[in-house]
């Protein structure tokens, strides 16, 4: 048991040692979490909109002026040629068209069917759809307010629409991706370090010294685990307090269950890397392994595109994604204050898979080649 | 008093695919012995020692080591044993000190020990004001005198030596056979490969590799007067021919 | 020259023999065009929601009905309470609960506005705001057709240009290239050079009859070469199996994915001139260039999302302007002309990586 302790301590002291590893290790993941959060917005904002005006009357003016002080549209130009919008629209300057007909207003004034018509540069298809479905919106109260206006019974005089966000009634985005973002950086931090870890001492050639004494498997693995698996809970607390005192992100369930499941995922990824470890011979095998497949976790996670809308083997597939089971845990306990009976699945998921994973690398660790 | 075997190795033999690096090699080393392992670059030898120290195993053949089984007895095995590879292997991001009391706790020395054969070793090659350095900073003689006493801290029966005097002046390889001679006189066997021929002559047995196989064993007396020479070199020139 | 060939072949045997790097390297690509073509969506179908149907008359059903039709969601529950709705959100399965209200069909009939309530579990903002978008246009159009009012509201038509199916697809093949250039011109560049540091046999190299500049260029040019196969790969890939369009010219997406890797290539080996291990030359690149570049080059988020100052870091990434590059050239047809700024700011931020790094490796050399 001492040996474990023995090999704890060689591992911290060459970390720390290390002088790249101390900022990367804390003032990466703080920066990593700020920048990141601002960037993964997916909330279609900011779009550029050319308005092509062939009416000309007061009341297109005031569809126009409606459309511009919305907060989803820059309003970025308007003419009554066509063209003029789309070559803007051809070298990327603006991303929807919208295009009022000759005669709309006195079509819409008599009672008459009026027409409008949108393009949408769809390279963005996502992008495109939500932009139309802004505008129908934004079109459809300028109709009744209008309509109003005239004495007429506007679109919607009929039902009222209310709508109540739950959990997070600013609709703040970062509470959604931050707590994401915090498993995506841990995972990356532990799946690197422990992936290179072992094929380093190999490449290096201080791996046969080792091999020689008589330290056994379980206890050479479990002494790299111990080190990284503190750096992990390190990690994870800079990152909660970020979350929680930058971002103000709600922390509605219990902390101590949410670093339990954190103790348990971080053995099952520090396994992983060990894994990694032990069928790679060199760094950059280690490296490019370990890359590939926390891109691919990272991706089907569920962390930044629903899951819901994947086909259903991909559906399945995650169920192998350790990532998933973390970020769900992670939403769930923070945003949603869940207890230990809706997160135990997953808890009991993750458990077994780190005990085999980690299981599997010992095996897998050869003292004899 | 009985004369124990420390190695008694029998037709072992390592294949790698077609290619086979040791050939069916037989023999023995006495307790106490500074036993010699000569040959040529790429003839077997560190082969030999990874299956000799248990860290690769062998495609035929036994050898007992220690008293305990190469292939059986690995663990018990390496209490027994020490090791210094060619590349030394001291953690180069550790200081002197840290790193004797990394592998003196990986082999089980209690703490007090270790305090103890630290502050021996560093007196012993009077290196105490080193003993905070980084293994980076350290020349590379010293470097290699630091991991041969490491490779003996927890006493072990014998020490298998790797080309410990790859690329080291003469004056620093003479220091290190000191410490050779000194580790055999405290009943530590030892067996250490070279490429350099007149290191054999500081050997009490020697024997020659060439191509897997054991061409010649015998004290220096022996293979001189067998092969006719003056040095060992000629000895070798003429078995690899 | 022909010691330069030796030294180059040699670095591709390195690489080739090197097996299970090279199934990555290779695999990667198809893997992630998979993905991203198959698996990954912005899209928002089939979502699962709830109804708590207070009024169970004929209209509130019809409602449904047009709901479940609509293709957008997925009708999973009937809920019989408001209590309900926190237990249907708890599993984070139902994304939206729809409340109607009592006698809403008489209420509809007598122009006496009846309510609709839209609960959604805005944990995810963003899908929260979809939904209840697509679905308050739901019930709008329902308004409508009940003929409960005249019909003012503007027929809106709507099209959809540079890709007509509405296909999400392609704005991945541009981003995929991205990834996997960057590793492997940045990445592996760095840390093969790292590694030779690392392990000694940089100086060999050194003392040898090489010039360093030659050193470097053997190093650079399998890369180079890995780099393009990777690139045209990922471009077969897109174009036979998902059906991308290439409405442009052939020459100019290859010169530009040239420009791209020679970029990236630079990258790497600045990192290199830096790094003194390869574990450094890992974590540099990847936390220095890959995040920020697969971040705020705007293949995944849309950068004009993020805050200001994010945008203003994001033009100094050559992700991000290849990005538009590749789109406009595949899907827009883009000549020179229309790009010709984007290429512009490729070439400069080349060049000026080029000179920092050849200063910082004559640094290095003495």
């Amino acid at each position: 048991m001492r040996r474990i302790l023995y090999i704890v301590q060689k591992e911290f002291k060459q970390i720390l040692r290390n002088k790249v590893m101390k900022p990367i290790l804390i003032v990466m993941p703080i920066v990593q979490l700020a920048i990141l959060s601002y960037t993964a917005d997916f909330t279609v904002k900011n779009i550029r909109i050319f308005i092509q005006d062939r009416d000309q009357s007061a009341l297109s003016q005031k569809l126009i002026n409606k459309i511009s002080n919305s907060d989803n549209f820059i309003f970025s130009g308007v003419s009554p040629v066509y063209s003029d919008g789309f070559d803007m629209m051809q070298k990327n300057n603006i991303d929807v068209m919208v295009s009022i007909p000759e005669h709309f207003s006195r079509d819409f004034i008599s009672g008459n069917k009026t027409s409008l018509f949108i393009a949408a540069d769809a390279i963005n298809s996502t992008k495109a759809s939500i932009s139309i479905n802004y505008l129908q919106n934004i079109i459809a109260i300028f109709e009744e307010e209008q309509a109003a206006q005239k004495g007429m019974a506007g679109g919607n005089a009929g039902i009222n629409i209310i709508k109540r966000d739950w959990y997070n009634p600013t609709l703040d985005y970062k509470f959604f991706m931050v707590p994401g973002i915090m498993v995506l950086l841990i995972t990356m931090i532990s799946l690197f370090l422990s992936g290179m870890n072992i094929v380093r001492e190999k490449e290096l050639g201080t791996i046969e010294q080792l091999n020689v004494t008589p330290i056994k498997k379980y206890q050479f693995i479990i002494g790299k685990l111990l080190p990284f698996l503190i750096i992990g809970i390190f990690e994870f607390t800079l990152g909660l307090a970020v979350a929680l005192l930058w971002f103000k992100v709600p922390m509605l369930g219990s902390i101590g269950l949410l670093y339990l499941f954190t103790f348990v995922y971080l053995i099952l990824i520090l396994g992983i890397g060990m894994f990694i470890s032990t069928i790679t011979d060199t760094q950059q095998q280690a490296l490019f392994l370990s890359y590939f497949l926390s891109v691919i976790f990272i991706l089907m996670s569920g962390l930044f595109t629903p899951i819901e809308s994947m086909p259903v083997w991909a559906q399945k597939l995650t169920l192998l994604n350790p990532i998933m089971y973390y970020v769900d845990v992670i939403r769930l306990v923070m945003l949603k204050g869940s207890s230990f009976g809706s997160i135990s699945l997953n808890f009991t998921i993750i458990t077994l898979s780190a005990v085999v994973v980690n299981a599997l690398a010992i095996l897998n660790y050869r003292k004899t080649a | 008093m009985t004369e124990e075997n420390v190695i008694i190795a029998k037709e072992l033999t390592r294949t790698f695919g077609k290619f086979t690096a040791v050939n069916h090699i037989s023999f023995n080393v006495k307790r106490g012995e500074i036993f010699g392992f000569l040959g040529a670059n790429g003839a077997g030898k560190t082969t030999a020692i990874k299956m000799l120290t248990g860290i690769l195993s062998s495609s035929s053949g036994t050898a007992v080591v220690a008293g305990f089984d190469i292939n059986k007895q690995r663990n018990k095995l390496k209490e027994k044993i020490g090791y210094m590879s060619q590349k030394f292997s001291l953690y180069e991001d550790l200081t002197l000190k840290e790193n004797i009391r990394f592998y003196g706790g990986i082999y089980g020395l209690s703490k007090a020990e270790i305090i103890r054969k630290t502050g021996e070793m560093t007196e012993r090659l009077r290196l105490k004001e080193i003993e905070n350095t980084l293994i980076s900073e350290i020349p590379l003689g010293w470097k290699q005198k630091i991991a041969f006493s490491a490779a003996i801290l927890h006493h072990p029966k014998i020490v298998f030596l790797d080309e410990p005097t790859s690329g080291v002046d003469p004056i620093t390889r003479r220091q290190f056979w000191n410490l050779i001679y000194e580790a055999a006189a405290d009943g530590i066997t030892v067996f250490v490969t070279t490429h350099y021929m007149d290191e054999a002559e500081y050997c009490d047995r020697i024997s020659i590799m060439t191509e897997g196989h054991i061409k010649a064993m015998g004290t220096l007396r022996e293979l001189l007067t067998k092969y006719d020479s003056k040095n060992m070199d000629e000895v070798f020139k003429k078995l690899a021919g | 020259m022909k010691t330069f060939f030796a030294f180059v072949t040699k670095e591709f045997k390195h690489i080739f023999r090197d097996k299970r790097t090279l199934i990555i390297l290779f695999g990667m690509p198809v893997v992630l065009v998979i993905l991203f073509g198959f698996a990954i969506t912005m899209e928002i179908n089939n979502a699962s929601i709830a109804v708590l149907d207070l009024s169970h008359d004929s209209y509130s059903q019809k409602l449904q009905n047009k709901i479940s039709a609509s293709g957008y969601f997925n009708i999973e529950d009937a809920l019989m309470s408001y209590s309900d709705i926190e237990k249907a959100f708890g599993t984070g399965k139902i994304k939206l609960a729809v409340v109607i209200e009592d006698d809403f069909g008489k209420k509809l009939i007598n122009r006496n506005n009846p309510s609709i309530q839209i609960v959604t579990d805005a944990s995810d903002p963003n899908t929260a705001n979809i939904l209840s978008g697509y679905l308050m246009a739901i019930i709008q159009n329902f308004n409508r057709e009940q003929g409960i009012v005249p019909a003012t509201l503007p027929e809106i038509h709507t099209r959809m240009l540079y890709n007509p199916e509405n296909k999400s697809v392609f704005m991945f093949v541009p981003g995929v290239m991205t990834i996997i250039l960057m590793l492997v011109s940045a990445m592996m560049t760095s840390i093969t050079i790292a590694r030779e540091k690392e392990l000694g046999t940089m100086e060999i190299l050194l003392v040898s009859p090489l010039r360093p500049v030659v050193i470097t260029l053997g190093k650079v040019i399998p890369y180079l070469f890995l780099s393009l196969i990777n690139a045209i790969t990922i471009l077969l890939l897109g174009l036979f199996v998902f059906e991308m369009p290439m409405n442009g010219s052939y020459l100019l997406l290859l010169s530009e994915v040239f420009l791209f890797v020679l970029s990236s290539l630079i990258i790497g080996l600045l990192i290199s001139t830096v790094a003194d291990s390869q574990q450094t030359a890992m974590l540099s690149s990847m936390m220095g260039l890959m995040l920020p570049s697969i971040l705020l080059s705007g293949f995944i988020f849309p950068v004009s999302s993020m805050p200001v100052i994010l945008q203003y870091i994001s033009h100094i990434i050559p992700a991000k302007w290849f990005i538009i590059i590749i789109k406009s050239i595949m899907l827009k047809g883009a000549g020179l002309e229309s790009i010709g700024f984007e290429t512009g700011i490729l070439v400069t931020i080349t060049l000026v990586l080029g000179i920092l790094t050849v200063k910082k490796f004559k640094i290095r050399l003495e």
